[in-house]
């Protein structure tokens, strides 16, 4: 696989793959009080605790929703009044043509609609997804199985890459994974 | 089985399935050649929808004079299919979005297959009021507020209106919510695929997900304000929906209870509908261990409660009916029951009141042919209910000089035939190409190996 071409490809890291996601989530710890800074878990589904392990932020994502479902619902009573009231004033069984109460079911759909589209797009971006220049690098990701990846920039210290390499493969194994390999930057091997 | 060491939560997938089980046992279906029980499913279902395609051609071409329309019963079968067909898609946001927000974990089997029939509900309902205007062509561009060559906006003050844009966002939330749930389930079944051709599709359907810790803290908070902006938006859609008939003056529609009463009865119904189609899946693929029995009680005990809710709300009708003092509002409601729709509104009320109360018994509601049984008649009581509420309302107004019999023909049932024919093609294509169940959601609350293990262990002492 990708060690076999290893000269050709750039390194992204060094992963270690559990079995269990509480050794995951201790593995993690130990990462990063260690002392590394780049580092990723991959898991089959969302661990609990192992954001706190790895020291995450909580997503920005809800104020990207407020914010958005807030212009949906000002732009969605602007838009009738405009429309109801300058553009085209029409008496509709003697109503002012502000008649905003009649305008709140729709300015409420409008809120909903622009924050959910702009959260899932917020989602996509934060993720990056689509995502196609790194392939899944373990089938078993998705299936059964935790992985850590310790990512390059943590091995380009002053240090010899070489050593780095060993160093890193050698905290993964006293952190209990049970497999330890190098992973290179491959895309999904399609050309979209 | 005693564990004291570890905390030990409810067992809801049974049979002391691995996280590989789960991704062999829920993607085998999307793997290999659809078995005969499917492609006769298929096809009858592709049958009938071509027929309820045909005849409304012929509605196209003739007009809507081949319907059983007439003055005053101006709204028949059609709208009664379009507030059942909204009804049924409720069920399956009140169990992704509500319950997800409650924490009911058992919703992480059937949640999944119940947003599938949510978005083809909705899909099958949207066909009805456009449709029904008798030019579809011209109707679905007079719906949308675009500046245009006719110079005129549509009436914002229309509840007909606020339709539009309650249904269309409940469409476009559903589908963003129940896709954005299955991308990690997506890229189970890629990473699965030998197949060049499958791996390809499933992989740009996944977005190339790869499971990241950092992804998964950003994808957890959206799932959550997606269920947190669903769950007021699915009460506000049947509310929207019962706005079309309560704004009007006409006696039977204009009541303040119909927004509550609406969203109860699209949940008892949408219920019924959800535990129809999950009994007759689980046997066709095979998943008795993830949806169990004791998902389907669970969802036996909702119906039996929404539908006592119902029951409460066509009492409260005629109380008010009375209470009011108002002649023509007392007399749609004795015409409703004892006028000529009499058999409607019994068909209503013994289906949709009385049938469900056998759920007080653990036995019928853990017994598949009871149940089956019971949401079949609840699904035929709650479409009666919308027949009731839009006929029986219309067929007698003011004016007793202007009273009819509202008769459906052919084209009514056959096109009514037609819709249940493409709801379920699309559910069927769903199980087929899909993963029915959220396999990363129910790997959250299965118990990981080594508690597995510990339990192995103590138990054989």
């Amino acid at each position: 696989m990708a060690q076999n071409n290893a000269n050709s490809k750039k390194l992204s890291g060094v992963v270690g793959i559990f079995d269990e996601p509480r050794a995951l989530i201790m593995a993690t710890k130990k990462a990063r009080e260690f002392g590394f800074k780049h580092f990723d878990a991959f898991t089959p589904y969302p661990v609990h605790g192992l954001e706190v392990a790895a020291g995450l932020k909580r997503s920005p994502i809800p104020y990207v929703t407020f914010v958005f479902g807030l212009v949906g619902c000002v732009l969605a009573f602007l838009y009738q009044y405009w429309t109801s009231a300058i553009d085209w004033a029409l008496n509709i069984g003697g109503k002012p043509y502000n008649s905003w109460p009649a305008f709140v079911p729709i300015m409420f759909e409008v809120t909903i609609l622009l924050g959910g589209l702009s959260t899932a797009a917020a989602l996509f971006i934060f993720c990056g997804l689509p995502n196609l220049k790194k392939k899944a690098f373990d089938l078993s990701i998705t299936r059964d199985r935790f992985a850590l990846m310790i990512e390059t920039p943590n091995l380009a210290t002053n240090l010899d890459v070489k050593d780095n390499l060993k160093k890193t493969k050698e905290f993964l194994q006293s952190v209990g994974a049970k497999e330890v390999r190098e992973v290179y930057e491959e895309g999904w091997g399609f050309s979209l | 089985m005693q564990v004291n060491t570890v905390y030990q939560p409810e067992i809801l997938i049974q049979n002391n399935k691995t996280f590989s089980d789960v991704n062999n046992e829920v993607s085998v279906h999307t793997e290999r050649f659809p078995t005969f029980k499917w492609w006769f499913c298929f096809l009858a279902a592709t049958s009938a929808f071509l027929l309820g395609a045909t005849l409304a051609s012929i509605m196209f071409r003739d007009g809507l004079g081949v319907l059983g329309l007439n003055q005053p019963n101006g709204w028949g079968v059609f709208i009664v299919n379009f507030v059942f067909w909204i009804g049924i898609g409720h069920a399956g946001t009140l169990i992704s979005a509500i319950l997800f927000l409650f924490r009911q974990k058992w919703r992480t089997a059937i949640n999944r297959s119940a947003e599938a029939m949510t978005i083809f509900a909705v899909m099958t309902a949207l066909i009805f009021p456009v449709i029904h205007t008798g030019r579809p062509w011209y109707a679905i561009f007079w719906l949308i507020p675009y500046p245009n060559q006719r110079g005129l906006w549509v009436n914002f003050r229309s509840p007909l209106l606020w339709d539009v844009f309650a249904v269309g966002t409940y469409f476009t939330i559903s589908l963003i919510f129940w896709y954005i749930g299955m991308i990690p389930d997506l890229a189970s079944i890629r990473d699965r695929a030998k197949n060049g051709i499958r791996k390809f599709i499933y992989t740009v359907l996944s977005l190339g997900w790869r499971g990241s810790n950092k992804h998964w803290s950003h994808y957890e908070i959206a799932y959550m304000i997606l269920a947190g902006l669903s769950t007021p938006l699915v009460l506000s859609v049947h509310s929207v929906v019962s706005f079309d008939f309560a704004v009007a003056n006409l006696p039977g529609w204009h009541t303040t209870i119909f927004p509550p009463y609406f969203v109860a009865g699209a949940i008892f119904s949408g219920f019924a509908m959800v535990v129809t189609l999950l009994i007759i899946a689980r046997e066709m693929f095979n998943l008795q261990s993830y949806i169990t029995i004791n998902h389907l009680e669970k969802m036996n005990k909702i119906i039996m409660a929404t539908g006592m809710m119902v029951g409460y709300a066509y009492a409260c009708e005629f109380f008010i009916a009375w209470y009011s003092g108002n002649p023509f509002e007392a007399y749609a409601f004795v015409n409703r029951a004892f006028g000529p729709y009499w058999w409607a509104y019994w068909t209503m009320a013994s289906c949709n009141v009385l049938i469900p109360q056998i759920f007080w018994f653990k036995k019928a509601r853990t017994s598949i042919p009871v149940m089956f049984v019971v949401a079949l008649f609840v699904n035929i009581g709650m479409w009666f209910e919308r027949f009731v509420i839009t006929v029986t309302s219309l067929h007698r107004d003011f004016v007793p000089s202007s009273w009819a019999y509202y008769v459906p023909t052919w084209y009514d049932w056959g096109i009514t035939f037609g819709s249940f024919g493409w709801f379920l093609m699309w559910f069927l294509l769903f199980c087929r190409f899909l993963p029915v169940i959220a396999m990363a959601e129910i790997k959250a609350i299965m118990p990981t190996e080594e508690i597995r293990k510990e339990v192995h262990t103590n138990g054989s002492k």
